[in-house]
């Protein structure tokens, strides 16, 4: 029954035992003295303060993260904005408050119905907001009718403002309020607070947010403020350093001007991003004071898409771009040397169809040197026929085509880099040869977004291949610096030195010589390399068409893609314009040439030296 | 079926079920006003206390019926029982105001990191019954106490619940010290850590900081966790002498208090029944202290003397940081005051420890 270990209490125990009953009681008595002192001696004033709960919380919101550009240039900033509040308590007779409010802000009885009925769900004495960023003119109406307004008066809340408009506002983002979703999520968030919603607002949302702070305040009767008690300082959000330079940002956009398309220029030593333009566009302030339904449904019905992000989004054919990689592929496979001569009559006949030169009367005898610098479908339709898609595939991956960049912005889109087990799980069919033909000048399954292209162009400059990066360094309000983002390699060409070295001199020689296709981006400074590309978009007929002949919709892509200088690079751009009035040649590398040329003129401009120091490191004073 | 001996019956301690009760009383009468409006004045939430109160009972008398001195034997599997259900709360739990501490059980909630806290007592005692003497014990005798309350104590950190993870390190660190762990090497290990840490802490940078509080407590609240505590000040200190009296609190009323019939009911009732009602109260928890410490003294054996301390140390760690708190003398960390605040888990579990004591205190002539 009983268990064997009983053993008698030591006395030491119970010694113990009375030096712990003695402390309790001592802890007891502390507490009687506390309540003496809150109960008695302070009593009365206590009674008075809890008699009109004069002491009342008020929020003090952070001020968001200000977002600069490599050089210290404002992108994306905070304004103080003024809202009007109300406390249903203070006001004497709520329904005439409010019937006052509607008429002097012209509010339409749904926004008096929908104040009145936030006035009943809300814990006591909070405060309501009646309308938020109210301008001059009612803010001196609400100041000059104070005394019909009990309990109504103005705050002062930071409101996010992207002064440059729709300059960068795919990869900036937007912020919005706080959704059901997100508050359940996160408990730091309230009601009616400001997330980043998408872009760097979003992926940036813990550095950029600040810690709210708050006032204890004790008011009079009628609510009004006589003093703080208490305050928590807000603590406001860090600053965030673009990798981007608002000059050549602003060169691009001129570049691309009106036309659809994107341009990405980057790093190719390091994936940062120098210049980001997606057209159309939107504003993201729009989207700061929240959205109509008309608008936002003529934001989605526009024909252009303003809502694509086509850096990241936007899956187009390579066209002839795709051609240094094939080339690439042929020499390091050894399928080829770099005297091969293959004869271009105009086109070719395979498997019953026959597949054409963009130069009607052909090339002649060319070799890839030659193939690349004038674009020549034949010599790659020739080689695809000694290539497997597999092959290809493998090569394009290697450039970092058909998956991720992996930059941080959501919902990138792959691109597509078919091959055999692609084709059969798409399409339950076998691959056919002459499906290869196609890829070959970068056309059929083939698509790649806009900033894939100019990383593959990066990795043929460098041979590396890295993460492409936006944010340069995260540093506190004072300057501390947080974080810094450095290059990360995410892949390195296994291709040897002298094949590289072959595409790269054909490449130099598509802007450096006048047969080349990209001659328009020649600039008279330095070295450029790239390559030309017009990417079809409805299937080609048997007669070539002008372009002005085409319905808008089904004319063709100009790409081009490039980097400079020839010897060592330092900028890598891709640009697209869609449903252009002509090729590659004759509309991208203009544009191309225009965002080389103000990088290069800017970079003279600010000396090398003084450059070279403002890319490794941004913090200096503005 | 229920044996028990007659001299039992003799023994039973009336004194401190009626103090027990008593307490029990001003609690529900507080949720009560707690929760009171002209539309209801009896909330659900007073009924449900009241249902527990008396499953507590129930609980209680069943607790009477076998010798406490079995459960030494059983005080591992108790414990690992108990447990068990807390790593089931992160598995299946609900979640409540931000946290995960309830496993929900049928109509009713149960709230695991409630009876840890006796299970964990009960196998402490049953470790340190046979080591503690007259003589100090030493440094390695703290291995398994510490064995016993880290998983528990991480778990209910994780959950989280910081105020109750202080009242299971507290009541553990009690025990030790109780049994015989030398107060030298507790003072050189406090000695050693305490400078350091304002040290290691004003060298953290602001967002560290940060990082570091949002980690121990992510419902942290710097403004908010003040403002109630100048709420809860004002709500006593209006009281004065003779309190505004029952239901007539204000500050209450208006749900100025957060957690007014959980964490901060010891406000509700001062600011209604006053200086004078406080100290009723008070005195009622002394003469509880000193019932506890009675049976303590008293128990047949180490075992015994250990248990009932473990349980009395759980309850007045409560009480002393409750109403430290709700008088802003201490930091406010989420705790109940025993018997008083809302909460069916906590009540069942304190009448279960109040059901052993009896029982130790009963059982101290039988052998």
């Amino acid at each position: 029954m009983i268990p064997l270990a009983q053993r008698e209490t030591p006395v030491a125990l119970r010694r113990r035992l009375a030096v712990f009953l003695i402390a309790a009681v001592v802890g007891l008595l502390g507490l009687v003295s506390r309540l003496w002192i809150l109960q008695v001696i302070e009593g009365e004033e206590k009674r008075v303060l809890s008699e009109n709960n004069r002491i009342r919380l008020h929020r003090v919101h952070a001020t968001r993260g200000t977002v600069l550009d490599r050089n210290g240039q404002v992108v994306v900033d905070s304004r103080p904005s003024f809202d009007a509040v109300l406390v249903p308590e203070d006001a004497s007779n709520l329904a005439v408050t409010v019937e006052n409010l509607a008429q002097l802000l012209q509010q339409s009885s749904a926004e008096t119905q929908s104040i009145l009925h936030q006035a009943k769900g809300r814990p006591a004495f909070q405060e309501v907001v009646v309308k938020r960023d109210v301008d001059w003119n009612d803010m001196v109406a609400l100041e000059t009718h104070q005394l019909d307004l009990p309990g109504v008066s103005l705050t002062i809340t930071p409101r996010r403002s992207y002064p440059l408009g729709t300059t960068l506002s795919q990869l900036l983002g937007y912020v919005s309020e706080v959704s059901e979703k997100e508050l359940a999520a996160d408990p730091r968030y309230r009601m009616g607070d400001l997330i980043g919603k998408t872009g760097l607002e979003r992926g940036w949302e813990s550095a950029l947010r600040g810690v709210d702070g708050g006032q204890q305040i004790e008011v009079d009767a009628v609510g009004r403020k006589l003093r703080v008690l208490r305050e928590v300082e807000e603590v406001p959000g860090n600053t965030v350093t673009l990798t981007v330079d608002l000059e050549v940002q602003a060169a691009a956009e001129r570049a691309l001007g009106e036309r659809d398309g994107s341009i990405v220029a980057l790093d190719p030593n390091s994936g940062e991003i120098l210049a980001y333009v997606n057209h159309p566009s939107y504003d993201p302030n729009v989207f700061a004071h929240g959205v109509s339904t008309d608008e936002w449904q003529r934001l989605m019905k526009d024909p252009h898409h303003p809502l694509t992000h086509r850096a990241i989004q936007g899956q187009y054919p390579p066209g002839s771009t795709f051609k240094f990689i094939m080339a690439t592929a042929a020499i390091e496979e050894g399928l080829i040397n770099p005297f091969t001569r293959i004869h271009c009559g105009g086109g070719v006949q395979f498997g019953g169809h026959y597949f054409r030169c963009w130069k009607k009367g052909g090339h002649g005898a060319v070799d890839l040197h030659e193939a690349l610098v004038q674009s020549c479908d034949v010599f790659f339709y020739q080689l695809a026929q000694r290539m497997q898609i597999d092959t290809i595939a493998r090569y394009a991956r290697a450039f970092g085509l058909g998956m991720p960049t992996g930059i941080a912005l959501e919902h990138e889109k792959t691109g597509t880099i078919p091959d055999v087990a692609w084709k059969k799980k798409r399409f339950h069919q076998p691959w056919y040869a002459g499906e290869t033909l196609s890829v070959a000048i970068g056309q059929g399954y083939v698509t790649a977004t806009p900033l894939q292209m100019a990383n593959a162009i990066a990795t043929m400059a460098t041979g590396s291949r890295f993460r492409p990066h936006f944010v340069k360094q995260v540093a506190t309000p004072d300057g501390e610096v947080i974080e810094r983002v450095g290059p990360e390699r995410t892949h390195q060409l296994k291709v040897r030195e002298t094949t590289l070295k072959l595409v790269r001199d054909a490449l130099r020689d598509v802007v450096q010589t006048d047969r080349g296709t990209g001659k328009k981006a020649r600039l008279k400074t330095v070295e450029v390399a790239g390559k030309t590309g017009t990417s079809q978009v409805v299937k080609l007929g048997e007669v070539r068409l002008k372009a002005a002949q085409i319905p808008w919709q089904s004319r063709d892509h100009a790409w081009f893609v490039a980097y400079a200088p020839v010897d060592n690079p330092e900028i890598a751009v891709a640009a697209i314009i869609e449903h252009a009035d002509g090729g590659g040649g004759a509309i991208a590398a203009p544009a191309v040439h225009d965002v080389l040329d103000a990088y290069f003129r800017l970079r003279e401009a600010r000396g090398k030296a003084n450059y070279a120091q403002n890319r490794s490191s941004a913090d200096r004073p503005l | 079926m229920l044996k028990i001996d007659r001299r039992l019956i003799v023994h039973f301690d009336w004194t401190l079920l009626l103090i027990v009760l008593l307490i029990i009383g001003c609690g529900i009468t507080t949720v009560l006003s707690a929760t009171h409006s002209a539309a209801r004045p009896v909330s659900s939430s007073v009924v449900r206390q009241l249902a527990w109160a008396g499953v507590g009972l129930l609980a209680m008398l069943a607790t009477l019926s076998f010798d406490y001195r079995r459960l030494e034997s059983w005080a591992y599997v108790i414990y690992a029982g108990a447990l068990l259900l807390l790593i089931l709360v992160p598995v299946l739990g609900a979640v409540g105001g931000g946290s995960r501490r309830w496993l929900a059980l049928g109509p009713a909630s149960l709230q695991p990191s409630e009876f840890i806290k006796l299970a964990l007592v009960v196998a402490l005692a049953r470790w340190l019954h046979r080591m503690t003497g007259d003589q100090s014990l030493p440094i390695r005798a703290l291995i398994v106490p510490l064995a016993l309350f880290l998983p528990a104590g991480l778990l209910i950190l994780r959950q989280p619940d910081l105020g109750t993870a202080m009242v299971l390190g507290l009541t553990v660190a009690s025990l030790v010290l109780l049994a015989g762990f030398r107060v030298r090497y507790v003072l050189i290990a406090l000695a050693v850590i305490a400078p350091a840490l304002p040290f290691v802490w004003s060298h953290l940078k602001p967002y560290q900081k940060q990082r570091l509080t949002t980690f121990l407590d992510p419902m942290a609240d710097p403004l908010g966790a003040g403002y109630h505590v100048i709420q809860s000040e004002i709500a006593i200190g209006s009281g004065q002498v003779w309190g505004k009296g029952f239901l007539h609190g204000t500050q209450s009323k208006l749900n100025f208090l957060p957690e007014q019939h959980t964490d901060f009911i010891f406000s509700v009732f001062a600011e209604e029944w006053g200086f004078i009602g406080a100290m009723v109260m008070l005195t009622l928890y002394l003469a509880l202290l000193l019932r506890c410490f009675m049976v303590a003294t008293r128990a047949k054996d180490a075992f015994g003397t250990l248990l009932a301390f473990g349980i009395t140390a759980t309850i007045f760690w409560q009480v002393l940081i409750n109403l430290g708190m709700a008088t802003g003398s201490l930091p406010v960390v989420g705790i109940t005051l025993p018997f008083v605040s809302y909460g069916g888990s906590s009540l069942l579990a304190l009448m279960i420890g109040i059901g052993l004591l009896m029982n130790i205190g009963m059982r101290r002539f039988t052998f």
